[in-house]
């Protein structure tokens, strides 16, 4: 069978870097083709060229056979090329019908936009996706990721896309969103839709993929029909080694509670909290987006402050009003979007490090040059970050190897409890080991970890205990060897099994249900 | 943690030296420098007289308030903020300096140092307002213009001050035969640009104008940095202020025209990124300095001084595009 779209020997370079070096990859009619790799293995290049944003310096992109150059991504969306990005590009301000005719709204005879026609049209590809429930008038702006997407997908059928491509579709999408979207994504492909898919989680693949093709380094490494396939194989191609252990969670010695939190509320996320976590112990948090996990860890770090409730550190009753105050109190706090909270990009890793220890490193106003040096120096070495200097600007270093840095800066201010928001996301498979083993050598070393994360794989992977979040509340806690993914999503999702309920949250669950 | 690691090609020691003598030499501050060196020398041989001593001082010397105000400006755009209202606080603190020597019996020394508390009081107060009832600085500044520039009108009636003491001539002394504007504009200089990179405060600037909410979640007091910033600020209007008022024999009560804009033009084409986090006073010094010697290289080559200004907006845009490709070119790793 003829591919749709075939890519033959394509290179492309940037200044110091070669993004893809005679590179291959193909899809056909009908097909989900997972696109795989680390970060910097070339996808995004692949992507970009093949939606038209840049023109490779070798090899060619042939469409049904025939030879074609895409000058730009207007050229590419008139050859059948949608892409649907990770940060949608949705306008807030329009409804929906507008969004999804966005540059080629139908006209009527005066040569003015055909409202009438422009929303029934929308309503007509909407209903073909089997989405029935959104209101056409509605702005997108007030509608959810999960309804951005679909609204995004809607307008790309809108012209006539027979390749979509999808980049890392499900990193910012609820379960049941996530569901609905593999829905849409099977219908497409029934209709003979070409789909490149992208993702970094391996699960998903193995649900929606038929084909997958791993890039490493700029390189091809392999294409593989997915029965033929398993997810240590894929992980090997990707990261050109055997990971023995993508969790290697060490035993560690579980100590006196860091961190004691009772009837905690913050409204309207928090909903009567109750929760310990011990010295030397990692309690991974699962719950839905939305569920108040998020805020929950923001109320402990001092962002949100909390309306009611205690929270005692080392057994002594605190308030926390401010992240200073947390900080004070040797808290730490990654974050879940080390982009916009995490780093400062125009500073280079020694600055990014130093940054929650200013105080502490300068002396007499002036920081101390020699020590910030050489607590950059060993966070690198303990941390491997993959860096020429400590004086590399963080903005050139990998998704992985930033997470590190930001991980960094919270381990010099040397914490008794770290909270981490989603440590691994976005983050290669290589970078993602490491990481979970600075995790596990953390407790080991008695400093007290509370984990929130959405792959219940890392979840279940790493936390001595796990507790799940819904509605505001904690609805359910399970030991490690007690905890399934079955139970814990089922937890996350909805009425937990009686017996799993916590009993000091019973009755706050119970409200908040209401 | 070795059973993960990779292997990372580790760079040639001579190359990173020639990486870092690159990025010193593409930087903005060397470009200004490399700039106007080129720009004296050519002037000088179309024009010898360009180069006699008395032009270079005025060169030197002309603007030396203008950067010693950018230093200022420039810590404030660096934190991610603007003051537009600061052409306008010169012109009240100008005027302050000429009416305390002029109509008070207090020391001509109190005529220096008042206005750089004037400075630090105005400063508080736009600084109240955008770090603690968050209202965006241009919003703010534009309103402290509006009132700094109608009261003093209001006030003054744009007359004239003169019988100013004879040793109320701070800016006409010339310790060590160098005019004191220079002397300040160097010194000044020099401190902030020290403190700026290797202070805890200094270095918080950049943390707040570079990622507001990173700075926030790594303990960094917004508030308190960008209040500081604004009356650090105040004060270098102050002291800009003071050369101004003390270098003729006559103050004229009125705002000059068009004085925030070089000013904040002097930070822009500094290399200050208008965008935050980035920039030095270092640049903004060498910026000043540069605009006066263009304009004063267009007496000297028979072009009209009327179009320094455009060559002013030119320089601005320039500068700001240079800035732009950089960070796409960060961005794009």
């Amino acid at each position: 069978m003829q591919p749709l779209l075939e890519l033959r020997n394509i290179s492309k370079s940037f200044p110091g870097v070669q993004a893809l070096s005679k590179a291959q990859f193909e899809v056909r009619e009908g097909e989900v083709h997972a696109l795989l790799g680390e970060n910097g293995a070339g996808k995004s290049t692949m992507i970009k060229l093949i939606s038209g944003l840049y023109r490779p310096d070798e090899g060619e992109i042939l469409l049904q056979g025939q030879p074609v150059v895409f000058h730009n991504p207007r050229d590419a969306q008139a050859a059948g090329v949608a892409t649907i990005y990770q940060e949608l590009s949705l306008y807030p301000e329009l409804t929906v019908a507008e969004n999804i005719f966005m540059g080629h709204a139908p006209r009527n005879r005066f040569g003015m936009v055909d409202w009438g026609a422009m929303r029934q049209r929308a309503r007509e590809l909407l209903a073909s996706l089997n989405i029935h429930d959104m209101d056409v008038d509605r702005k997108v702006g007030t509608m959810t990721v999960g309804n951005r997407q679909r609204v995004e997908i809607a307008k790309a059928l809108s012209m006539n896309a027979r390749i979509l491509i999808m980049d890392e579709p499900t990193a910012a999408l609820t379960e049941a969103d996530v569901q609905q979207l593999f829905e849409i994504v099977r219908l497409l492909r029934e209709r003979g839709v070409a789909i490149i898919y992208i993702s970094h989680r391996l699960e998903e693949v193995f649900l929606l993929a038929d084909r997958v093709t791993v890039l490493r380094d700029g390189q091809y490494v392999g294409t593989k029909p997915v029965k033929e396939t398993r997810e240590d194989e894929l992980i090997s191609m990707m990261v050109g080694r055997t990971i023995h252990n993508l969790f290697p969670k060490l035993p560690a010695q579980v100590g006196e509670p860091v961190l004691e939190v009772e009837n905690v509320w913050r409204k309207p996320d928090v909903r009567g909290v109750t929760l310990t976590v011990r010295a030397g112990e990692i309690v991974g948090l699962a719950g839905l987006v939305g569920s108040g996990r998020s805020e929950f860890a923001q109320v402990v770090f001092g962002i949100s402050p909390a309306d009611s409730g205690t929270i005692r550190v080392n057994g002594k009753r605190v308030e926390i009003k401010s992240p200073a105050d947390a900080l004070k109190l040797g808290i730490a706090y990654v974050p879940e979007d080390r982009g916009t909270q995490g780093l400062i990009r125009q500073m280079n890793i020694r600055e990014n490090v130093s940054l929650a220890v200013l105080r502490d490193i300068a002396r007499n106003t002036f920081v101390n040059r020699k020590a910030e040096r050489s607590l950059a120096e060993r966070m690198i070495e303990q941390l491997s970050i993959r860096a020429y200097s400590s004086d590399q600007v963080v903005n050139k270093l990998s998704g992985g190897n930033q997470q590190k840095v930001v991980v960094s800066k919270w381990l010099a201010s040397k914490p008794r409890l770290l909270i981490m928001d989603e440590p691994t996301r976005g983050i290669d498979v290589g970078a993602k080991a490491e990481i979970h083993r600075l995790i596990s050598e953390l407790a080991q070393q008695g400093m007290a970890i509370l984990m929130i994360s959405s792959e219940l794989p890392e979840i279940m992977g790493m936390s001595d205990r796990i507790l799940v979040m819904r509605g505001g509340t904690i609805v359910a806690e399970y030991s490690r060897d007690r905890a399934t993914q079955e139970i814990i999503a089922a937890a996350m999702m909805s009425e937990a099994a009686p017996e799993t309920i916590v009993p000091g949250n019973a009755a706050t669950f119970e409200s908040a249900a209401l | 943690m070795t059973a993960v690691t990779t292997e990372y090609p580790s760079k040639a020691k001579s190359s990173s030296l020639w990486k870092s003598l690159r990025s010193i030499l593409a930087s903005q501050e060397a470009i200004l420098a490399i700039t106007l060196l080129a720009l004296v020398v050519l002037v000088g041989a179309a024009n010898p007289r360009f180069l006699a001593e008395r032009n270079m001082s005025d060169v030197l010397q002309g603007n030396a308030y203008i950067a010693v105000a950018a230093i200022g400006m420039s810590m404030v755009i660096v934190s991610g903020n603007i003051d537009i209202s600061i052409g306008s606080a010169i012109g009240v603190l100008a005027t302050m300096c000429g009416l305390i020597a002029t109509e008070t019996e207090l020391p001509v020394i109190f005529s220096w140092l008042l206005p750089l508390l004037g400075g630090a009081l105005i400063g508080a107060i736009n600084g109240f307002f955008v770090a603690y009832l968050r209202i965006p600085s241009i919003v703010v500044t534009l309103g402290m213009l509006s009132i700094l520039k109608g009261g003093l009108i209001v006030y003054r009636g744009g007359e004239t001050i003169y019988n100013l003491p004879p040793d109320f001539g701070l800016a006409q002394l010339r310790p060590l035969g160098i005019p004191s504007p220079v002397w300040f504009m160097i010194v000044l200089t020099v401190l902030a640009a020290l403190w700026m990179r290797y202070s805890a405060t200094g270095r918080s600037i950049y943390a707040v104008g570079g990622n507001k909410e990173a700075a926030m979640l790594s303990g960094i007091n917004i508030r308190s940095v960008i209040m500081k910033v604004f009356i650090i600020n105040g004060v270098f209007a102050g002291i800009s202020a003071v050369l101004y008022a003390t270098q003729f024999t006559s103050i004229q009560a009125v705002v000059p025209p068009g004085l925030e804009l070089s000013i904040i033009t002097a930070s822009v084409v500094g290399g200050v990124s208008i965008l935050g986090g980035t920039g030095t006073v270092i640049g903004s010094t060498l910026a000043a300095v540069l605009l006066r010697a263009i304009g004063s290289s267009m007496v000297f080559i028979n072009v009209s001084p009327y179009w320094l200004r455009a060559v002013q907006g030119v320089l601005i845009l320039i500068t700001v595009l240079a800035d732009i490709l950089r960070r796409r070119q960060l961005r794009r790793h």
